[in-house]
């Protein structure tokens, strides 16, 4: 019944297909709420990083080592029970999409860091020479130039932040792999092991793979000019 | 805040402690052990992809090149999950061992088998940005030298690619000791398991015959210091590594 070359088997992924789309919708809206979280914590902390200022310094880097030096799930279950405990009711999606965007803030941070850390000292410089505030001179000067530095790691990092969506299974979540194995461990729909992974890695990797091939490739075309560019 | 006494009471408990302490234990064990094992099988996958170039044994390129991309874009419970079902157990497993019982050795046994097949994926990747980091000028003066291709690897290759990429192998461990915790989804070896399976519990040791929120805090709040000691301290290793290794190139341009 297991069997991959089982018709029955895949007769039955394909007649309960709506839950694995339905999977792969929760999976990819988690991931789309969490990136923005992940977004919008990482340029704050990462341009806190590069600020100068010792004290926002210290707390852009608290945070990335805490969240980075951690386990997700730990940190999922700590919300999750939290809540739960005090006497919320949080529902499996907002604990989800926060701890995975929190998570994943400190890795974009990083990233972030990296890449505004990656342009020369004398273009700060002769921005501010040139009378550019602050939000200008990021916009206009530092940002085109480190874009291309920042762009191949965060790709990365949200094939990553994909992968992890997957936690959600400990909370009971609707994921696109939690509902493979309730589907495959359920009582009526139980067994059709092979067929169901194997549906349910297609998809993931069919997301995945284009973002890591493609931040892998930006990588290596960076590198080549900028060997091209010290010879 | 009146029941944090009674939490705290459950991590002074010795049994309690006891227990969360060997959940420590197994998740070095089981993280290093994954990495050294993956250290191996993922260099044998990135010398396939990077030298297997003429002929026949393009096969195995393609294989490694499989192999390492589906390891690297599918989530690590999706493997522990496939190989619960397919992935046999020897026979050794099945019997209590570890103060584990046999039900979770071979669980054990199976869910490690899946956190290494995908650590090598990524080591792999990590492997072959070392070998590709040594210069070509390497394999030529090794075949001047009258060195054949397993030779050269060996003595020449090899060393310099894993002398160029230890700090990023020791951030591995880093992250192969979070990945650890996704055990935690099918038994009860290792710390977050552990945890997890003291929260569900805490009403009986904490005292009050209910669980609080404060159980979570302290339980939660103890695994998180204990991962973030041990990442932690790796991670700063590796700067340091990566520190001097920059002062190194510094003083002796063109050393490496």
């Amino acid at each position: 019944m297991s069997g991959i070359f089982s018709a029955r088997a895949w007769n039955k992924v394909w007649l309960y297909r709506k839950t694995f789309l339905v999977g792969l919708g929760n999976t990819l809206e988690t991931a789309a709420i969490a990136l923005v979280i992940a977004l919008a914590l990482g340029i704050i902390f990462g341009l806190m990083a590069t600020s100068g200022k010792k004290v926002l310094k210290a707390i852009s880097r608290v945070y990335v080592e805490f969240f980075q030096n951690t386990p997700i799930l730990l940190q999922l279950c700590f919300l999750y029970y939290a809540l739960a405990f005090s006497g919320h009711s949080p529902g499996i999606l907002v604990p989800g999409f926060t701890a995975l965007g929190v998570y994943t803030g400190a890795y974009m941070s990083e990233v972030i860091r990296a890449g505004i850390e990656s342009v020369p000292k004398g273009q700060f410089e002769a921005a501010q020479s040139q009378g550019f505030g602050y939000i200008s001179r990021m916009v206009h000067i530092i940002l085109p130039q480190s874009i291309k530095v920042i762009l191949p790691p965060m790709a990365n990092t949200i094939v990553n932040m994909i992968k992890n969506t997957s936690c959600l299974y400990i909370i009971g979540g609707a994921d696109l792999l939690s509902l493979t194995y309730s589907f495959v461990t359920g009582e009526n729909t139980g067994g059709a092991y092979a067929p169901a992974y194997l549906l349910c890695g297609v998809l993931f990797f069919l997301i995945c793979f284009p973002l890591s091939t493609l931040a892998s490739a930006w990588e290596n075309a960076i590198k080549k000019r900028d060997r091209k560019e010290v010879v | 805040m009146e029941n944090i006494q009674g939490s705290l009471s459950m991590i002074k408990n010795p049994a309690i402690l006891v227990f969360i302490l060997k959940g420590v234990a197994f998740t070095l064990i089981i993280s290093v052990a994954a990495v050294l094992i993956s250290i191996l099988w993922g260099s044998v996958l990135a010398m396939l992809r990077n030298y297997c170039n003429s002929g026949m044994t393009r096969v195995l390129k393609w294989i490694s090149v499989v192999y390492i991309e589906v390891f690297r874009n599918t989530p690590l419970l999706f493997w522990i999950f496939i190989c619960l079902v397919f992935c046999p157990s020897p026979a050794f497993m099945d019997r209590p061992m570890f103060g584990l019982s046999s039900v979770n050795n071979k669980l054990l046994f199976k869910a490690a088998m899946a956190l290494i097949l995908y650590t090598s994926g990524v080591i792999a990747e990590i492997v072959r940005s070392g070998l590709n980091s040594v210069a070509d000028g390497q394999f030529e003066a090794g075949h001047s030298q009258g060195f054949h291709m397993v030779q050269i690897m060996c003595y020449i290759v090899l060393p310099q690619a894993f002398r160029a990429i230890i700090p990023t192998l020791l951030s591995q461990i880093i992250t192969t000791i979070k990945d650890s915790s996704f055990l935690a989804n099918v038994a009860v070896i290792e710390l977050m398991a552990r945890t997890k399976q003291i929260l569900s519990a805490a009403n009986r040791y904490n005292g009050s015959n209910a669980i609080h929120v404060s159980d979570v805090f302290i339980l939660f709040g103890l695994a998180a210091v204990i991962y973030f000691v041990i990442n932690f301290s790796l991670s700063v290793t590796v700067r340091k590594i990566q520190k001097r290794r920059e002062k190194q190139a510094v003083v002796r341009p063109g050393a490496d």
